[in-house]
C-alpha cells in the first residue's frame, strides 16, 4: 500500500477545462458537486483506501521565527499570485496507477452546466519509512 | 443496558471517592475503570444498587492503583478511615465536580474534555473522536487537566458561570463525529439544573432546548443548511419547545435576568412564531437590547442588526451594520441578506461571494455560495429580458 495527497487548489494550479467560479453556477449545480465530492469520500472509505480529508479557508498567513524573545513576524494576506491550496486528501492505495485513476475521477466532478471541472490536482506520494527488511534476498 | 444511567451516576460516584480521600486524579481514573467493567459485567448480571456497585468496584480499583506504589501507607490509613456506607451529599459532589472540570485554571479545550470525562462518564476514546483528535491527543489533554486542577480544594464553591461557558462549549460543537454532543451538552446541562437552583442555569438549558427543537429541520436531505425562516416548521419539537419555555418562564419569573435567559427568549420568539412572517422581530430587538446591556458584545450587535432589519426595514438593518467593525465573523453574510432585503442583488450577490470565501465552517460556506449561485441566476436572467427586443 502506497500513500498519497490529493491536493486541490484555489489557484496556482493551471487552468481547469470548465473554469467558472462556484458562485456562478446554478444552486442546483453547486449542490451535484458538493454530493459528487462527498460520495466520492464515501465510495473510498467503502473500499478500504480513505485516510483523511480536510477543506481548508484561503485565509492564512506566513510565520517564521524572529529570533529569541521577540514575537513571530507574520506576513499575510497571501499574495494573489501565490500558490493556494482548498483542501487535501489523503489516500491508500495499491499503487500510483490506481492513484492517478482516483484523482481523475475527483477531477470529474461536475461544476458549471453540470459538466465536468477537469480540474487539475496534485498528487504526491508520501515518502515511506524505512522497511523492516532492508536486505536484499537476491545478493 | 441503559447506558445514559451509568453515565449519570459517574459524578456521583467520583465525587464520593474524593470525599474519602482519594486524590481526584486517581479516582477519576477508577471510575473509568469501574464504568468499563460495568459495561462487560452489568448485561449477564445486573447489580440492584447500581449506584453501590459503581462505588465499591471504583474505590477497590483505586486501592489496587495505589497498592503497588509509595502511596500504600496512604492507603492503609484510608482503609481504616473509610466512612461507614449510607447517604452521601451526592447533589453537592456533583455540583462540585462540575466547579472542578471548569475550573478557571483550565484552558477551554482542557476543562471541555475533563467535564466530558469526569462528569459525563464517556471514554477518552468517544471524546477524542467527537473533536476528531487522535486518542493519544485527547489522553494527554486529560491528564494535563487533571496535573493541573490536583492543587484545587473540592470543597470550595465555584463560579457557575465558567460551568456555564464549557457547557455553552459542548453544545456549540454540534455533531461532528460519532458522539451527538449536543445531546451530551443538554444531559449534562440538565443535571446541573437538578444540582443548583440559578436561573442561568435553567436559562442555558432553555436555550439549548429551544435550538436542538429545531434541529430536525436545519438540515437538507443531501446536508445543506435551511435557514431558520424557510425551515418546514412542522419538524420542529413541539414538545421540547414546550419544555424550553416553560423552563424559561419560570427562570424569568425570578427577575435575575442573565445572557442566556434573554438568548432563550429570542430563541423562545422564534419558536413561537407559527410563520416566519409572524415572527414578532420588535420585541426580538428588544431582548437584543438586553443582551448588548449585559455582555456588549459585538456578536449580539450582529444579531441586533438582522432583527432591526426585519423590524424596521433593511434600510434601518444596514444602518446598524454600519456601526459595527466589518472584520466581525459573518459581517459579510448579514450585508449580503440585508442588501438582498433592499433589492439590491448585485451587491447582496457579490457579499454573498465574499462571505463565502470568508466563512469558517463547509455547511456555512455552501450555503453562501448558494445564496451567490441563487442570486447571479435571477441578475443574469434579469440582464437577457433586457436584452431581448
Amino acid at each position: 500500500m502506497a500513500k498519497y495527497l490529493l491536493l486541490k487548489h484555489y489557484r496556482g494550479a493551471p487552468a481547469a477545462v470548465n473554469d467558472v467560479p462556484m458562485d456562478r453556477w446554478t444552486p442546483e449545480e453547486v449542490t451535484a458537486h458538493l454530493r459528487y465530492m462527498n460520495d466520492f469520500a464515501a465510495r473510498l472509505e467503502k473500499t478500504g483506501e480513505y485516510v483523511d480529508g480536510q477543506a481548508l479557508s484561503p485565509e492564512g498567513t506566513f510565520v517564521r521565527y524572529d529570533g529569541e524573545g521577540r514575537p513571530p513576524v507574520t506576513d499575510g494576506p497571501f499574495a494573489e499570485t501565490k500558490d493556494l491550496i482548498a483542501g487535501w486528501m489523503v489516500i491508500d492505495v495499491d499503487s500510483h496507477e490506481r492513484a492517478v485513476e482516483l484523482a481523475g475521477e475527483l477531477s470529474a466532478a461536475p461544476g458549471a452546466g453540470g459538466k465536468p471541472i477537469h480540474e487539475w490536482l496534485e498528487l504526491r506520494p508520501f515518502l515511506h519509512a524505512e522497511p523492516t527488511v532492508t536486505d536484499c534476498p537476491h545478493q | 443496558m441503559n447506558e445514559a444511567l451509568l453515565r449519570s451516576l459517574t459524578p456521583g460516584v467520583l465525587g464520593i471517592l474524593v470525599r474519602r480521600g482519594a486524590d481526584f486524579a486517581a479516582a477519576e481514573d477508577a471510575v473509568q475503570d469501574a464504568l468499563v467493567e460495568a459495561v462487560r459485567v452489568w448485561p449477564d448480571d445486573p447489580p440492584r444498587d447500581p449506584k453501590g456497585w459503581l462505588i465499591t468496584v471504583a474505590w477497590r480499583r483505586f486501592l489496587d492503583a495505589t497498592r503497588a506504589d509509595a502511596a500504600r501507607r496512604r492507603r492503609e490509613d484510608l482503609v481504616e478511615d473509610e466512612p461507614p456506607p449510607g447517604p452521601a451529599a451526592t447533589a453537592d459532589d456533583t455540583l462540585q465536580l462540575y466547579f472542578l472540570c471548569a475550573h478557571p485554571s483550565l484552558t477551554p479545550s482542557s476543562a471541555v474534555a475533563l467535564t466530558l470525562r469526569a462528569v459525563g462518564g464517556l471514554t477518552t476514546r468517544q471524546i477524542a473522536r467527537a473533536y476528531l483528535v487522535p486518542e493519544a491527543t485527547m489522553a494527554q489533554r486529560i491528564s494535563r487537566a487533571k496535573r493541573t486542577v490536583a492543587d484545587v480544594r473540592f470543597d470550595r464553591p465555584g463560579d457557575v458561570a465558567t460551568v456555564l461557558r464549557v457547557l455553552y462549549l459542548v453544545f456549540n460543537e454540534g455533531y461532528s463525529g460519532d458522539l451527538d454532543l449536543v445531546a451530551e451538552a443538554i444531559r449534562l446541562t440538565r443535571q446541573l439544573a437538578a444540582t443548583i437552583d440559578h436561573p442561568e442555569v435553567a436559562g442555558l438549558l432553555a436555550l439549548m432546548l429551544l435550538h436542538h427543537a429545531r434541529r430536525a429541520a436545519r438540515t437538507a436531505p443531501d446536508g445543506s443548511l435551511i435557514p431558520l425562516a424557510e425551515q418546514d416548521r412542522g419538524r420542529w419539537d413541539t414538545a421540547m419547545i414546550a419544555e424550553g419555555v416553560g423552563i424559561l418562564q419560570a427562570a424569568l419569573a425570578r427577575d435575575r435576568l442573565g445572557e442566556f435567559q434573554a438568548q432563550a427568549a429570542v430563541a423562545a420568539l422564534h419558536a413561537d412564531a407559527p410563520t416566519a412572517e409572524e415572527t414578532d422581530w420588535v420585541q426580538i430587538v428588544e431582548w437584543y437590547d438586553e443582551l448588548t446591556r449585559l455582555t456588549d458584545s459585538p456578536v449580539v450587535r450582529l444579531n441586533r442588526a438582522v432583527a432591526v432589519g426585519e423590524a424596521d426595514g433593511p434600510r434601518a438593518g444596514l444602518a446598524a451594520l454600519a456601526a459595527l467593525d466589518a472584520s466581525l465573523p459573518r459581517y459579510t453574510a448579514v450585508a449580503a441578506y440585508l442588501h438582498e432585503r433592499d433589492g439590491d442583488l448585485a451587491t447582496a450577490a457579490r457579499l454573498y461571494a465574499e462571505a463565502a470565501r470568508k466563512a469558517s465552517n463547509l455547511a456555512e460556506r455552501d450555503h453562501l455560495t448558494r445564496q451567490a449561485a441563487r442570486l447571479n441566476v435571477r441578475l443574469d436572467a434579469g440582464r437577457d429580458v433586457r436584452r431581448s427586443p
